[in-house]
């Protein structure tokens, strides 16, 4: 920009030029200012909000609302319900988000490889990403039916006797993560895909040349160029596991009746069925916003977790070597 | 549109030497053999599936689907069972809702993002870095557990249960702004904007009439994941929507809710939703695919 007014023998830039440039600048803030007028109002104020409403009794029906300081905190903590909340979120996180990776991990290896159809295998594993949570949620919610869904009697034909998914503690959380696998496992694998299309054939060439097996390539050459994307798929995964909502919510159709308890003995309510529970259903909004809360500072130590167990340093894939995974 | 990712401009290009070195057979492209066929069309199948079995449900009676052995083709019940979700769960109006939603979304989203993601790209000025910096790390920052203030700031506004509380918090994305200004960087010659200041074309005529053009692929991208994402939302519409005016997913709940007895309304309404979705993704699951993998970075 400056160098257009350094050109010899324009020591001074014209009236034009000066408006040119004042023009850029003007025109680079209101083509920014949509988006942070937008983001800030309906995305940051109410995210940071939701501290000041953690601090406060407010209910959903009466107006006003009271400091209470960290009582809704303690509250929380001291309650049955939200610990067992915290613990299904873990472990459901953990059933849905572990399979689903390693799964997507192979798939992606075996979509790299040249055959016919390459596209429409994409394509097809992808649906399920384009099918909503609450279409997934009823459909394996019947699906995994205790008297008359197909899981059973596909389970029947083979001599296994009708599972009580529903009812139970570890059948329901397989099921519910089996939704989250169902939808995601794709997506993933097309993300890893990406990434390892970007890895350099010398690398293999090289590797094979030094007599390394197909699988040796994979494990010294194919996982550590794809460790930040396997960083970033466990991130974005985990803070997903942690918001998880629409597949337990729905699931409990199966049972019954959908609502948020998340099972007759709670046995699926994760945090954000909770966090919907309190403040829609019980009408507290400081309980709910101190779950919010909660969930979010799980979120922060998780992502803190990943990223030190790969390197100490914080990097989002994508930002430095975007180029090397279109 | 099919060509668009291959397009010399386009950030798909920057891997091109690397898609020669894969097609000159260095060693790390594997020709698949048989049991790689055999996982990938059982892998399909179970991607498929369920979608299909809301088919069969949907078009039979709840006594078929619990009959054993289930059904497995389509019945004739579909319209039947359609017009009840259809009456019942103000599945008409549904549609319609999620379509103006996505659709507005989709075109916020995109217009927004391009502008912003183009000044971020190729415009100076104060706190470019610092507020792009700032825009990528919310990224991380998960919306739904800002639901409860966000409840609260529509009430005051009026706008709970109607369509456009939906709308205008997701009407912009941070990753958005991020995917539009990698792709203007790498797509959008400098020389060729400096070109248009130097004739005396405000930054406004050399966005539409250079920029807009040149990015067009990627903006069509942004809008079908938005799209997709818009019309999949669930917590949030099931928060500040009512059953009488619903978008689908929250129909969907609805009926989730009230007919839990009746699982051949619930896949009706299951179908119902699902083939908007499905009919895009058949016409332009290619360029999603290629979009997703180009991004990256969706969370």
């Amino acid at each position: 920009m400056a160098s257009s007014a350094a050109l010899p023998g324009r020591p001074r830039i014209t009236l034009r030029q000066r408006l040119s440039l004042w023009d850029r600048s003007i025109t680079a803030y209101g083509f920014i200012a949509p988006f942070f007028v937008l983001f800030f109002a309906f995305g940051l104020y109410p995210l940071l909000d939701t501290a000041w409403v953690a601090l406060h009794r407010e209910s959903l029906t009466a107006s006003g609302s009271s400091w209470v300081g960290f009582d809704n905190f303690t509250w929380l903590f001291g309650n049955e319900y939200f610990r067992k909340s915290l613990l299904n979120t873990v472990t459901i996180g953990i059933l849905s988000t572990v399979p689903q990776l390693l799964v997507a991990l192979g798939l992606a290896h075996l979509l790299n490889m040249k055959m016919r159809g390459r596209t429409f295998f994409r394509v097809i594993m992808l649906m399920p990403y384009a099918t909503s949570v609450a279409a997934a949620a009823l459909v394996f919610a019947q699906i995994f039916g205790t008297d008359s869904g197909l899981l059973n009697w596909l389970l029947g034909t083979v001599g296994i006797s009708p599972v009580a998914w529903e009812p139970g503690h570890w059948t329901s959380q397989i099921a519910v993560s089996t939704i989250v696998i169902w939808r995601w496992t794709g997506y993933n694998a097309l993300i890893y895909l990406a990434a390892m299309q970007a890895v350099p054939g010398d690398l293999y060439e090289a590797a094979a040349i030094d007599g390394a097996s197909k699988w040796q390539q994979f494990r010294n050459v194919t996982l550590p160029s794809l460790k930040p994307t396997i960083l970033f798929t466990v991130v974005v995964s985990s803070i997903g596991a942690t918001q998880l909502f629409g597949e337990p919510l729905l699931f409990s159709a199966g049972a019954g009746n959908a609502n948020p308890l998340g099972g007759s003995s709670h046995q699926y309510q994760t945090m954000g069925l909770l966090m919907y529970q309190q403040a829609f259903t019980d009408g507290s909004l400081g309980r709910a916003a101190a779950t919010a809360w909660t969930m979010f500072v799980i979120i922060i130590l998780v992502t803190l977790l990943n990223t030190l167990l790969v390197s100490g340093r914080i990097r989002i894939p994508g930002l430095r070597r975007k180029g090397a995974r279109a | 549109m099919s060509a668009v990712l291959e397009k010399p401009t386009t950030p798909a290009a920057a891997q091109s030497p690397r898609r020669r070195n894969r097609r000159s057979g260095a060693g790390d492209v594997q020709r698949a053999s048989w049991p790689t066929y055999v996982v990938l069309t059982v892998v399909s199948l179970v991607s498929v599936y369920p979608l299909y079995w809301a088919l069969v449900g949907g078009s039979r009676t709840s006594a078929d689907i619990s009959s054993d052995p289930p059904p497995f083709v389509p019945g004739g019940n579909l319209w039947t069972n359609l017009k009840t979700a259809w009456d019942d769960g103000h599945m008409g109006k549904a549609l319609l809702n999620s379509l103006v939603v996505s659709g507005s979304i989709a075109l916020g989203t995109v217009l927004f993002c391009t502008m912003a993601g183009f000044a971020f790209a190729k415009l100076r000025f104060k706190g470019n870095n610092a507020l792009f910096g700032f825009t990528v790390a919310t990224m991380m920052v998960p919306p739904q557990l800002g639901i409860i203030p966000l409840y609260l700031l529509m009430s005051k506004l009026h706008f709970n249960n109607h369509i456009i509380s939906v709308i205008l918090p997701t009407l912009v994305t941070a990753f958005g702004v991020f995917f539009m200004r990698q792709y203007v960087t790498q797509a959008v010659p400098t020389e060729l904007l400096e070109a248009g200041w130097i004739d005396g074309a405000s930054t406004s005529r050399i966005f539409f009439s250079i920029v807009i053009p040149i990015v067009r692929p990627a903006m069509t991208v942004l809008g079908m994941i938005t799209f997709l994402a818009a019309w999949n939302d669930f917590f949030w519409p099931v928060v500040t929507l009512s059953s009488d005016n619903p978008t689908v997913q929250v129909a969907l709940n609805n009926i989730g809710v009230g007919y839990f007895t009746d699982y051949s309304i619930v896949f009706a309404g299951v179908v119902a939703g699902t083939i908007p979705v499905i009919v895009v993704f058949a016409l332009l699951g290619r360029q999603i695919v290629g979009g997703i993998m180009q991004g990256s970075l969706k969370g």
